[in-house]
């Protein structure tokens, strides 16, 4: 629900502050939050989960995204009380069940995929949906699925083989896909 | 045996905490932090009359808010002039908060604290200043003017006039068969990581310390420049530099106000604070590069060899000079790239604008120089009607001719000397690599279905790996793992890699046990920083030579509990052992236990030790000349910089209607002497590849005539995504090692991005058929050039 009448104000700053549940990664977060608190600052600060990174704050970098209900959103171009009651997948959630890293993490480290790491989990997580909805995407196909995130550190070309490895290894493992 | 790790694409240490989210950058730390927002101004040229911050005490959640007023001693001075130099006549820099004047949109005005960023925000916006506008000198052409001035007391806008000069080269070019003049631009870009600035910190009360995180290519520089400014003893200060979402130079910079006033803020409310930058701030208040307008007189030859060369540029510095002149003497020395001019003259004049300030972006004033010396080579080679790469190779520095003199002084202030390279030989492999030879037929084929399409290369010298020095400190742990220290910072290159690889070869002990810190001076006070390429040569040098004395102290210590010489010693995956006799062994740990005379038994590594008789009991048990513990510390301090060389070619294809560019391949080959991480050297050409295609397509600073940057969002200010970016880039290594390090090593950091608006410039020239001489160049641009260069075909040669 995303419509909870405010409860407190907060003594601080005179806010009105929302109850509102975050169902991030399977656990269910109860928090107390302003209505205009970005998702992305909600899941980083109130909740701790830093791996969600902030480019630009208006949505165009990608560094921030995050699953919703398994669907890439821009956790800076939403409010998170706009998010209560469904699931969110961060980059902290995608690692296997056992520990090792997901097949896209996987995949990341194996091609170097990756450099100052900051836009990765953006990369990471609307990477684990696009293969989800197409798990043997050409070399295109990879380009196009991560046509939307901004890296200025790689060039791109070996988050493209990562992408086309990482599918390898969802068809060489398929029983331990990745939670999202 | 232990594998040689050195020159092995080694997978990345720093992989696994990043991919699972748990890197640690500055925004990540101490989240109960109050927040600083910045009040910017909003004009590009104003004095300010008054501020009036009493609406922003009603706001709750307000801490603290600061206007120059507020501050006391250094902290009310202007910012350092961090480099200077004779020439930088007028240099200027700004206060952390405007005191009465500003100069460009964006600079520093007022600072508010609050329990959040968006109380502090919110009270921001409820400052209200008074302004007296001042008309904006924007562009080189109104700075050069000098009608308008950026300050008063600043006559004609010129910071600076540097000049240097071999031989007579305006002689040499009056006489000469040839001549040609060329007047070039190149337009504003910037650094762009994706990680904007980030500074918090902490004031110790217990203990008197200042505590600093920020998102800095040079921790030991802010550390002192802190430390200055807040009237603390350096030994009060850490400041300590986490994960970084890139640099590309922009975070060289230092001090930035906000990692005065953090601290300062921190210091005064006894909490601490934390700063960070939105996209927009960092577009309008942090730094650009790039921009520059060219002359360029050049005498040759019939075969196209330089007789003379004669170049003038005027560079935008923006508003104000902290990082002094080194990126125009940088563009005014690389300039001459593998090529020998006979005679060689460069003037610059650095200007300013009322816009933002102008330091170091990734290849630092190298793409201009690349840029303008390629377009003259391009120029030379269509005036004679001769193959671009037969002009280059008729002005090459041979193989045989290296060290090479260029007759110059460099960036560091000593001679500009190539210490290797084998220019003809990497000519030969970029030719193979994108099939120059073979291009005229691949152009028929194209033209005969009606598409147009172009080749041009670009070849450029890289002076990196520039002093005065870097550390490095090696301890092996009785545990036998070995932790390794570095003063300079790591923002993605993948240093804990490369450097433990060098470690693990150094000492003979597994990759997996050496762990490297960087860029935190409580471990490594003494350090310059992360620009200039100069990491691998830099700290990798000084870790190599540092872990050679821990080698020979491993060694002296074993040779003795082993009754043998260091000479009869090895040391296999962290054991030494007798060469030829490995059965007499004695573990690293073991000797870590046996280097310190303190001899509790903490655990069994060193219960295992007290097997060993060690030292003469009627000496002490550390001698006059030893120390306890096995460490190892060296710097590494070169006489002058090592010289980095590369090639790329393009291939690109012109749209007939839309005149949209679209590149076909890119070629890419590269002397950084001898890799480290072969994989780590091909991403950073990839990265370095991609800065550069925005560079020369897309990226330019929108400033509009009052000095409003009008493109200050990544929705405006277009960098490559991925459909931007070469499908894949064919690179070839040549390894010519430098002989001023005892790795051989040169920088690879930047080469990707240095010859990007030439080779691009190049291949669309050649498409084209009519010259380009201002870089980026848009799909509508292109399409105005050939519209003019119809109209003139029209009018005829004579109109």
């Amino acid at each position: 629900m995303s419509t909870h009448a405010p409860t407190q104000t907060d003594p601080a700053t005179g806010e009105e502050l929302h109850d509102v549940r975050l169902h991030v990664n399977g656990i269910v977060h109860q928090v107390r939050l302003p209505a205009r608190r970005l998702l992305s600052d909600a899941l980083r600060h109130d909740l701790g989960l830093t791996g969600t990174h902030v480019g630009c704050e208006h949505g165009v970098c990608g560094a921030c995204t995050v699953l919703l209900d398994g669907q890439p959103v821009r956790a800076c171009l939403m409010f998170a009380v706009s998010a209560a009651g469904q699931e969110l997948t961060t980059v902290e959630g995608l690692a296997q069940p056992d520990g090792r890293l997901g097949h896209v993490q996987q995949a990341f480290k194996e091609c170097h995929g990756l450099q100052c790491g900051f836009c990765t989990p953006g990369f990471l997580t609307t990477i684990t949906a696009g293969l989800r909805d197409n798990p043997d995407p050409t070399e295109d196909e990879a380009r196009d699925m991560i046509g939307g995130n901004l890296c200025r550190c790689t060039g791109y070309q070996n988050i493209v083989k990562a992408v086309c490895r990482a599918a390898e290894l969802g068809r060489l493992e398929p029983d331990q896909e990745d939670q999202s | 045996m232990t594998t040689k790790l050195f020159g092995q694409a080694v997978q990345r240490v720093e992989d696994d905490r990043l991919l699972r989210g748990n890197g640690q950058y500055v925004d990540d730390l101490m989240p109960g932090a109050l927040h600083a927002a910045i009040l910017r101004s909003p004009h590009a040229h104003a004095r300010i009359l008054g501020i009036d911050v009493d609406a922003v005490l009603d706001v709750d959640g307000v801490v603290a808010v600061y206007t120059h007023e507020d501050l006391d001693g250094a902290m009310a001075e202007p910012l350092p002039l961090l480099i200077p130099h004779p020439t930088l006549t007028h240099g200027r820099t700004q206060y952390a908060l405007a005191r009465d004047e500003i100069n460009y949109v964006g600079e520093a005005i007022a600072m508010v604290v609050a329990v959040d960023r968006y109380v502090a925000e919110d009270a921001v916006g409820r400052i209200h200043v008074d302004y007296e506008v001042l008309p904006p000198v924007v562009g080189i052409e109104n700075a050069r003017d000098g009608e308008l001035l950026v300050h008063d007391d600043v006559p004609g806008n010129r910071a600076a006039r540097m000049e240097q000069e071999v031989g007579d080269a305006e002689a040499a070019i009056a006489a000469a068969p040839h001549r040609l003049s060329l007047d070039l631009e190149v337009e504003r870009s910037a650094c762009m990581p994706m990680e904007g600035r980030g500074t918090v910190a902490r004031w110790d009360t217990d203990s008197h310390r200042m505590q600093v995180w920020t998102s800095t290519q040079t921790s030991s520089g802010v550390r002192a420049a802190v430390a200055a400014k807040l009237g603390l003893d350096l030994g009060q200060v850490d400041v300590i530099t986490p994960d970084v979402g890139g640099g590309f130079g922009v975070k060289i910079v230092h001090p930035w106000p906000e990692e005065l006033l953090v601290p300062m803020a921190a210091r005064a409310l006894g909490r601490p604070v934390k700063f960070i930058e939105d996209r927009r701030e960092h577009f309008i208040s942090s730094a650009h590069e790039r921009g520059q307008v060219q002359h360029v007189d050049v005498g040759f030859d019939d075969d196209g060899r330089l007789l003379g060369l004669s170049v003038q540029f005027w560079h935008d510095n923006g508003a104000y000079t902290p990082y002094g002149l080194i990126v125009p003497i940088i563009t005014s020395t690389q300039l001459l790239g593998p090529y020998k001019p006979a005679n060689y003259k460069v003037v610059f004049d650095s200007l300013y604008t009322n816009t933002v300030i102008v330091t170091p972006y990734r290849g630092a004033g190298r793409p201009q120089g690349v840029y303008a010396m390629e377009r003259t080579m391009d120029a030379i080679a269509a005036y004679l009607g001769k193959d671009r790469t037969v002009v280059r190779a008729a002005n090459f520095i041979q193989p045989d001719e290296f060290p090479y003199d260029q007759g110059l002084l460099f960036q560091d202030g000593r001679p500009l000397i190539y210490d290797s390279g084998d220019f003809p030989a990497s000519l030969e492999k970029l030719k193979a690599l994108v099939g120059w030879d073979d291009f005229e037929r691949i152009r028929d084929e194209a033209r005969a279905e009606g598409r147009t399409v172009g080749i041009g290369l670009a070849c450029y010298v890289e002076g990196t790996g520039v002093g005065p020095y870097e550390g490095g400190h090696v301890h092996i742990e009785t545990s036998g793992k070995v932790k390794v220290s570095t003063g300079l910072t790591s923002q993605g290159q993948g240093h804990q890699t490369a450097f433990a690889q060098i470690v693990a070869d150094e000492l003979g002990v597994p990759f997996e046990d050496i762990e490297v810190v960087t860029g935190d001076t409580r471990r490594s006070p003494y350090s310059v920083g992360t620009f200039a390429s100069r990491a691998a040569v830099m700290s990798g040098s000084a870790i190599a030579l540092a872990a050679r004395k821990t080698r020979e102290k491993v060694l002296r210590i074993a040779a003795d509990a082993l009754e043998t010489t260091p000479e009869d010693l090895e040391i296999v995956n962290g054991v030494v052992q007798v060469k030829g006799a490995p059965a007499s062994r004695i573990e690293l740990g073991t000797i870590a236990v046996l280097s310190n005379p303190l001899r509790y038994a903490f655990d069994e590594a060193s219960k295992a030790a007290t097997q060993f008789a060690v030292g003469d009991p009627t000496k002490p048990p550390v001698a006059d000349d030893d120390e306890p513990g096995l460490e190892g510390k060296d710097f590494y301090s070169p006489l002058r910089s090592t010289f980095a060389n590369g090639m790329h070619a393009v291939v690109v294809e012109t749209d007939p209607d839309t005149a949209e560019i679209t590149i076909l391949r890119y070629a890419v080959v590269h002397d950084c002497g001898n890799l480290i991480n072969p994989l780590i050297v091909e991403g950073q050409i990839h990265g370095g590849v991609a800065q550069g295609v925005g560079g020369a397509l897309y990226e330019r600073m929108a400033y509009n005539e009052h000095g409003q940057l009008e493109n200050a969002s990544f929705m405006d200010f277009l960098m490559p995504y991925v459909s931007e970016v070469p499908k894949h880039i064919e690179i070839d290594h040549i390894e010519t090692p430098s002989p001023l390090n005892p790795l051989g090593l040169k920088g690879a950091g930047e080469a990707g991005v240095i010859p990007s608006a030439a080779v691009f410039a190049s291949a669309i020239e050649d498409a084209e058929g009519f010259s380009i001489t201002s870089m980026p160049i848009s799909p509508s641009e292109l399409f105005a050039l050939r519209l003019h260069h119809e109209q003139k075909l029209q009018e005829g040669p004579h109109a």
